[in-house]
């Protein structure tokens, strides 16, 4: 992406990091994303209540800053590899929410043509190759696509997003092991939401922090703010540079927090109404990048409210395109499970 | 003018191949487990590392779900990996990549990936590794759709398989019996492919077919001479690839014979064997038969390291003969 100018840059020095290196345009973009995965993620849900979905989701409301923040200094051919709670990097790497409803509804127009759902969303052609149904499934994933990229100098660095729970998997040990041995062009970003659906990471994880086992792996291990774009940006960037100048993986651990539950099945049973509701109503990170693009004189009251009108109005065109897709025909339940050859 | 055709050993055949296969296409890689200087633990990869180099010729740490899952990601974004287990049993270790990511990745997404890993899994018994290292393991990796499974039983068609399985482009998990990796056979020199589901008719026979697989096939043979003198005319199908199967080959030779012997080194149940069975019993073949279809497989035991207890553990030649005369001469 275009830097900001020199001269708007000189007039931005005392600004945290993003308001230095980005336009008032591309940020202006960030606040959109972070309200279209807000509400693609409402508009999933109310139409999972109202039956139009089935199976189950896992929302990430409330992470909007982690997934928008670590994509910011990413290519469009860098690659991600994403989670069962996937959807914010999905639209954070370029995808369009159209073709991510049709894949809720289970239609033919979806990203998966409705093998996939909602855990395995992908957008392969903007480098999204994947959520995941395995908690740690996706980070080795991420390593080969890091080792292609070296082997064919193609020059892309691979993210691999994951939760708190994936961290005590085997599959993060061996990959962080085998990214570092190789000084691979890969970032690990663990997304610690506090929670592994009802276990809190002080009762599943050892270390205080997640970031702090980096060092087993001799990599830099660095712990941001998650609900603070900003913050998240400024690591991923150095990240990416340090993974383009061949240096090797970098751990980042993006504290935040899920304001759903875990999935549609969950009671809420492990967590306190005041820690959702101090969550929701002081960190939200949304409203955080609001306050400061309107404190730093970015954006309006006015402009703020033309970009929810026209999320409100890509979402709604959203559903309206799945709805009017058609759904696979059951003769077609084989496809795909093989490469067809001529 | 035809390739000249050497005598090389199993091992043998499946290092040209897999040299052959990285001349012609840079993205052809090898990794595994000491597969660089030491050769491999079976010495298969041998000094490839000499002429391909350390990258491409790529050790990993003692990883293996780490190493099924690089695989796959190098696989997906456009790399042809070969990757190779130890010992075949190690797949434990790697099932969620081998299962849940390589086979399903390609329809999760809508055909909008392929997954053109190799995966070379050294299997089975009779070098006295004991339980956890002389396993069988392939009609585990044979019930996932989304992998293709083979056990070439020869030479030939280890190199053959092997260039057929990298030019797939699916996840291809090869099973290659230890005890075979020193035996020889004809094989031509140069690129040529076998291709993947195709049974081979090894032996052709009037009395009795025994489908067989691996070194099984081997031993079918051996038994089939010997009933030969007796006047016993066995068919002996090697099924060569068992996901997907070949079943009109089966079917086919079964009309023909109207007897059925399923020869497979794996536990004897809920394998290999089962589902010839059940295959032949569900097919036209059926109303041929003339005899109950008889199951020789592995016994319902962990492989036991005693030599002998562990030779016991098997199908071995001698039990072969006594079964398919019993199932011939009618004896239940």
């Amino acid at each position: 992406m275009a830097t900001a100018s020199k001269a708007v840059a000189d007039s931005r020095a005392n600004l945290p990091f993003v308001y230095r290196q980005y336009s008032a345009e591309q940020l202006k973009q960030v606040l959109y994303k972070m309200y279209l995965i807000r509400r693609f993620e409402e508009g999933a849900e109310e139409s999972y209540m109202r039956g139009l979905i089935h199976g189950t989701m896992h929302l990430s409301i409330g992470q909007e800053a982690s997934a928008m923040g670590i994509c910011m200094p990413l290519a469009e051919d860098d690659q991600i590899t994403s989670t069962h709670r996937g959807h914010g990097h999905c639209i954070a790497k370029g995808a369009e929410v159209k073709r991510m409803f049709a894949e809720f509804f289970g239609k033919t127009t979806g990203y998966c043509k409705g093998r996939g759902g909602s855990m395995h969303i992908a957008d392969v052609a903007k480098g999204n190759l994947g959520a995941n149904g395995i908690v740690g499934g996706g980070i080795p994933i991420a390593v080969g696509a890091a080792l292609s990229s070296k082997m064919m100098k193609t020059g892309k660095v691979v993210v691999s997003f994951f939760g708190d729970g994936a961290n005590n998997e085997g599959a993060f040990h061996e990959a962080l092991n085998m990214a570092a041995v190789w000084k691979l062009p890969v970032i690990f970003v663990c997304e610690n939401n506090g929670y592994g659906m009802s276990t809190s990471t002080a009762r599943s994880t050892a270390v205080k922090n997640i970031a702090d086992r980096a060092a087993a792996y001799s990599m830099p291990g660095v712990i941001v703010n998650g609900n603070i774009f900003s913050e998240v940006a400024e690591a991923s960037h150095k990240a990416v540079e340090r993974a383009r100048a061949g240096e090797g993986p970098t751990l980042i651990e993006s504290k935040t927090y899920r304001h759903r539950g875990h999935s549609k099945s969950d009671r809420n049973r492990y967590r306190t109404k005041e820690e959702i509701e101090d969550w929701m109503s002081n960190r939200d990170p949304i409203t955080l990048f609001e306050s400061e693009l309107r404190e730093f004189g970015f954006i309006d009251d006015k402009g703020i409210e033309a970009i929810r009108e026209a999320v409100a109005k890509e979402i709604a065109d959203g559903i309206e395109f799945a709805k009017a897709s058609p759904s696979p025909d059951v003769s077609e339940t084989g496809n795909y499970v093989y490469t067809e050859q001529a | 003018m035809d390739a000249m055709v050497r005598e090389l050993s199993y091992a043998q055949a499946i290092q040209e191949a897999m040299a052959i296969a990285m001349d012609m296409d840079e993205r052809v890689f090898l990794m595994g487990e000491d597969i660089g200087v030491y050769g491999g633990a079976f010495q298969v990869t041998g000094d490839l590392v000499d002429r391909y180099g350390a990258d491409r010729v790529l050790d990993t740490p003692i990883s293996e779900l780490g190493g099924a899952g690089v695989a796959v990601g190098a696989a997906v974004t456009g790399m042809r990996p070969i990757f190779e287990f130890q010992f075949s049993d190690f797949a434990t270790l790697a099932m969620e990549q081998i299962v849940n990511q390589a086979a399903k990745m390609r329809f999760m997404l809508g055909g909008e990936v392929s997954v053109p890993v190799v995966m070379r899994f050294p299997a089975g018994s009779g070098t006295g590794a004991a339980a956890q290292h002389s396993q069988s393991l392939e009609a585990w990796l044979g019930h996932v759709p989304g992998l293709k499974v083979i056990q070439p039983a020869t030479p030939y068609d280890a190199k053959g398989m092997l260039l057929a399985a990298v030019a797939d482009p699916d996840p291809v998990m090869i099973f290659e019996h230890k005890l075979l990796y020193k035996a020889k056979g004809p094989v031509p020199e140069g690129y040529y492919t076998v291709p993947i589901g195709k049974a081979d008719i090894r032996r052709e026979g009037r009395d009795l077919t025994i489908v067989a697989t691996s070194i099984m096939v081997q031993k079918a043979l051996d038994a089939a001479a010997a009933l030969e003198a007796e006047g016993i005319d066995v068919e002996v199908v090697d099924l060569r690839t068992i996901r997907p199967m070949d079943k009109q080959t089966v079917i086919d030779s079964v009309k023909k014979t109207s007897r059925l012997m399923c020869v497979y080194e794996a536990v004897k149940t809920l394998g290999i064997g089962a589902e010839v069975s059940a295959m032949i019993a569900e097919s036209e073949a059926f109303d041929y038969l003339d005899a109950p279809i008889v199951r020789l497989g592995g016994a319902e035991t962990p492989i036991p390291y005693n030599p002998e207890l562990e030779k016991a553990t098997v199908p071995q030649v001698p039990g072969i003969i006594v079964a398919a005369r019993d199932l011939v001469k009618g004896v239940r």
